[in-house]
């Protein structure tokens, strides 16, 4: 009991104690100061005259839109040839099949907005070349985009009047040589000396100690599973994800892994403090992140190591906690921390089946995805966050009779709609999807049989907490559902393609229109942003539009279940 | 375009190329810790597989039948019937099956499919409540099957203590061969 609660306390004292630096380390970087990895210099300039693109010149706004939307574009193509050709080419040991087109659009949608969505199980679904050029290619590339909005929005914020946000290829490429790259080697050697595989061979037949033949998959797995983690991208190697014990052998990968995926939007937020010289604006911003992290998490590890009532009742020990859908290895407590940092950050990589975890837990991750800002994913969590404090701002401005400012700039009526618009998308896709989909499987059940794996309230929550994980691009799933179906398929990756793009664009906008007025000085009038009163209000901002717009799907699904069980 | 095709061989060739000549110097130089026994290779020491014989330590339920190609949890929910049916059906064979075993000695684990289907452990609790059984059935001292598992109890600093059921069977055999 103890020891698994000490297990998570080391686990995000270590994260905490690593994103500090990392955060000083990356402002540096983005600031073009001095820093360690300097060396790499000649790498990134000549990676530049391969490109043929000149890094030094300065974009607007709307150029940097246009960069991330057009190399996007490209990936998508590239990506669709592969995923519907891969059945014949190259490195395919196991010769697994190419995919249907719905399957491939989904995928690629779905690793192209780092969302990571499996329809597919990676042990039969993928050849060896996909799941390296295709999937840890955008796991690399997406991560990286996301970091790179999140700069310019950090370069527009400063009190200044421009309309220069530097250069969109220039912070991409920076993130992926200073950043992903480097600290993906450190984990893939750890997780590969742990005993993750890292080869090209296909299965490994045998046959067991009591007799049984089995195939053995493996393959190229550290190196994907390093970066998978880091990239919040969350899509596993194998089906099972990080419960897979070739993708997560032991308790130290655990951790390692738990650390990875939390590092960087937690560094990105201390960044945003050095990078500003606004230290106590990030820790506003940490502190109200952290609360409704602790909020989620508390609950849900309460439930898991108390067990399952209905097994309780057969008087059986439960002292470990509930276990269904759990490893071992890992234990109720950290199981129970892994699902909450992968839901709030849009990670969504999971080592346990969230499907089976106690309603309440269930409630917990779900929310955790529907506010999608408490850290949040690489670089978008800081955007999706951003958005909240401008409606924040406006509101607390409207309180005390002040034209609303941030950071010495007027918020205005155009800046005021895109953020609403961007935080009211996300309740719109996922109650409308959930509603949709709901009346379709109302419409006629024995048709979509197979899409449920759980009856009553719990079938309700499986297709509420796919629509939310679309929405909150996270990615893990309650994999009960059906999902390789094309009405799925499409469904949740247009229900993708939007909830990743206009977040991206949205924010980009609003710094963009900021960054070009003129700077109010503070004087007596101004409503600081860095106090403990205003973290206050942006936490009740979140709950009122996030919590409160799902509540009546909650109390149908999640809540409902509660009160049966207990 | 052409950025991209560079980041293609810096991410998908450089990268994972040193991954690979790395982890060559890892134990089990990338392919996974394989277990031999009697000259033969029997498994791999993380990849669980099924025992389900009364003269083994067996493994916990899984969702995939241990089928190590095709990685599966239940995804059953806690208040679905057919589910709890079925977890007091398995309750209900293991009391059969090891007579004289109270129900509250019973570890939820052995009752419950992993997240995997491919869990390559049992907590000791789950497996010293089998040692009365295979003791029998092998005509082994039940001190020495004992011994046996705490020998292959591994405990780490942070996680839960655990015992490979590969490795413990393995054990198993090789202490039943010497006799």
């Amino acid at each position: 009991m103890t020891t698994g609660l000490l297990g998570i306390f080391v686990t995000y004292g270590l994260t905490l104690l690593l994103a500090l630096p990392l955060g000083r380390f990356l402002a540096n970087v983005f600031q073009g100061h001095q820093n360690a990895l300097d060396f790499l210099a000649p790498l990134e300039r000549g990676l530049f005259r391969l490109a043929g693109l000149d890094e030094k010149r300065e974009m607007t706004w709307q150029q940097h839109l246009l960069a991330l939307l057009t190399i996007n574009l490209v990936w998508f193509v590239f990506a669709m040839v592969v995923l519907c050709t891969q059945g014949s080419l190259p490195l395919n040991p196991d010769g697994n099949p190419s995919m249907s087109p719905d399957l491939a659009f989904n995928t690629n949608i779905s690793f192209l907005v780092n969302c990571n969505l499996q329809h597919y199980s990676g042990e039969s679904g993928l050849s060896y070349l996909s799941q390296i050029v295709v999937i840890t290619f955008l796991q690399f590339v997406t991560a990286a985009t996301g970091i790179a909005a999140a700069v310019v929005v950090l370069n527009a914020l400063q009190t200044r009047t421009t309309d220069k946000l530097g250069n969109f290829y220039n912070y991409f490429v920076k993130s992926l040589t200073r950043l992903l790259l480097p600290l993906s080697l450190v984990i893939a050697l750890i997780l590969a000396f742990n005993g993750a595989p890292m080869t090209l061979h296909g299965k490994q037949q045998l046959v067991t100690v009591q007799g049984d033949s089995v195939a053995v998959a493996r393959g190229p797995v550290a190196a994907m599973v390093a970066i998978k983690e880091l990239g919040t991208n969350g899509g596993g190697f194998f089906g099972a994800n990080s419960a897979h014990p070739l993708e997560n052998p032991n308790f130290a990968t655990n951790v390692t892994e738990n650390v990875a995926l939390a590092l960087i939007p937690l560094a990105l937020v201390f960044a945003l403090g050095f990078y500003l010289k606004r230290q106590k604006l990030a820790y506003m911003i940490f502190g109200v992140m952290t609360v409704g992290f602790l909020a989620l998490l508390a609950p849900t590890v309460y439930y898991e190591m108390h067990g399952n009532p209905a097994i309780s009742q057969m008087g059986v020990n439960q002292a470990l906690g509930a276990l269904e859908g759990k490893e071992i290895r890992f234990g109720a407590a950290a199981s129970a921390y892994w699902s909450i940092t992968n839901t709030v950050i849009s990670c969504g990589s999971i080592n346990s089946m969230h499907d089976s975890f106690m309603p309440l837990s269930g409630l917990c991750q779900l929310l955790g995805m529907m506010t999608n800002a408490f850290y949040g994913g690489c670089g978008v969590g800081l955007l999706n966050f951003f958005a909240y404090l401008i409606i924040a701002v406006f509101i607390a401005g409207l309180m005390v009779g002040r034209t609303p400012e941030f950071l010495g700039k007027k918020i205005e009526a155009r800046e005021m709609k895109i953020a609403v618009i961007v935080t009211l998308l996300h309740p719109l896709l996922i109650l409308a999807g959930t509603a949709l989909t709901a009346h379709l499987f109302a419409g006629s059940p024995t048709e979509y049989a197979g899409w449920l794996a759980n009856p009553g309230y719990h079938g309700f929550s499986e297709m509420l907490y796919e629509f939310t994980s679309a929405s909150a691009n996270n990615g893990s799933g309650f994999e009960g559902l059906g999902d390789n179906t094309p009405w799925w398929n499409i469904s949740t990756g247009v229900v993708m393609l939007l909830s990743r793009f206009l977040p991206i664009i949205g924010p980009v906008a609003i710094a963009g229109l900021l960054a070009r007025k003129k700077v109010v000085p503070e004087g007596a009038g101004t409503l600081p942003a860095d106090t403990a009163t205003f973290g206050v209000m942006v936490l009740a901002v979140i709950v009122i539009i996030a919590a409160l717009a799902f509540f009546p799907a909650l109390a149908l699904g999640p809540l409902a279940e509660h009160f049966s069980l207990y | 375009m052409r950025l991209t095709l560079a980041l293609l061989v810096l991410c998908c060739v450089i990268y994972p190329a040193i991954v690979w000549a790395a982890a060559q110097l890892a134990p089990g130089h990338g392919e996974g810790e394989q277990i031999v026994q009697n000259g033969r290779l029997v498994g791999f020491a993380n990849v669980g597989q099924q025992f389900d014989k009364p003269q083994y330590f067996n493994s916990r339920p899984s969702a995939a039948g241990y089928k190590a190609d095709a990685s599966a949890g239940s995804n059953k929910g806690p208040s679905n019937p057919d589910y709890l049916r079925e977890v007091q059906g398995r309750l209900d064979t293991f009391l059969v099956k090891n007579p004289g075993v109270r129900r509250a000695d019973v570890p939820a684990e052995l009752l419950t499919a992993s997240g995997s289907g491919l869990d390559p452990d049992l907590s000791p609790q789950g497996a010293l409540v089998q040692v009365a059984r295979v003791a029998r059935v092998r005509a082994l001292p039940p001190a020495q099957v004992q011994a046996l598992v705490q020998q292959h109890t591994e405990t780490s600093l942070l996680g839960p203590d655990h015992v490979n059921v590969l490795k413990l069977n393995v054990a198993l055999d090789a202490l039943a061969g010497t006799r």
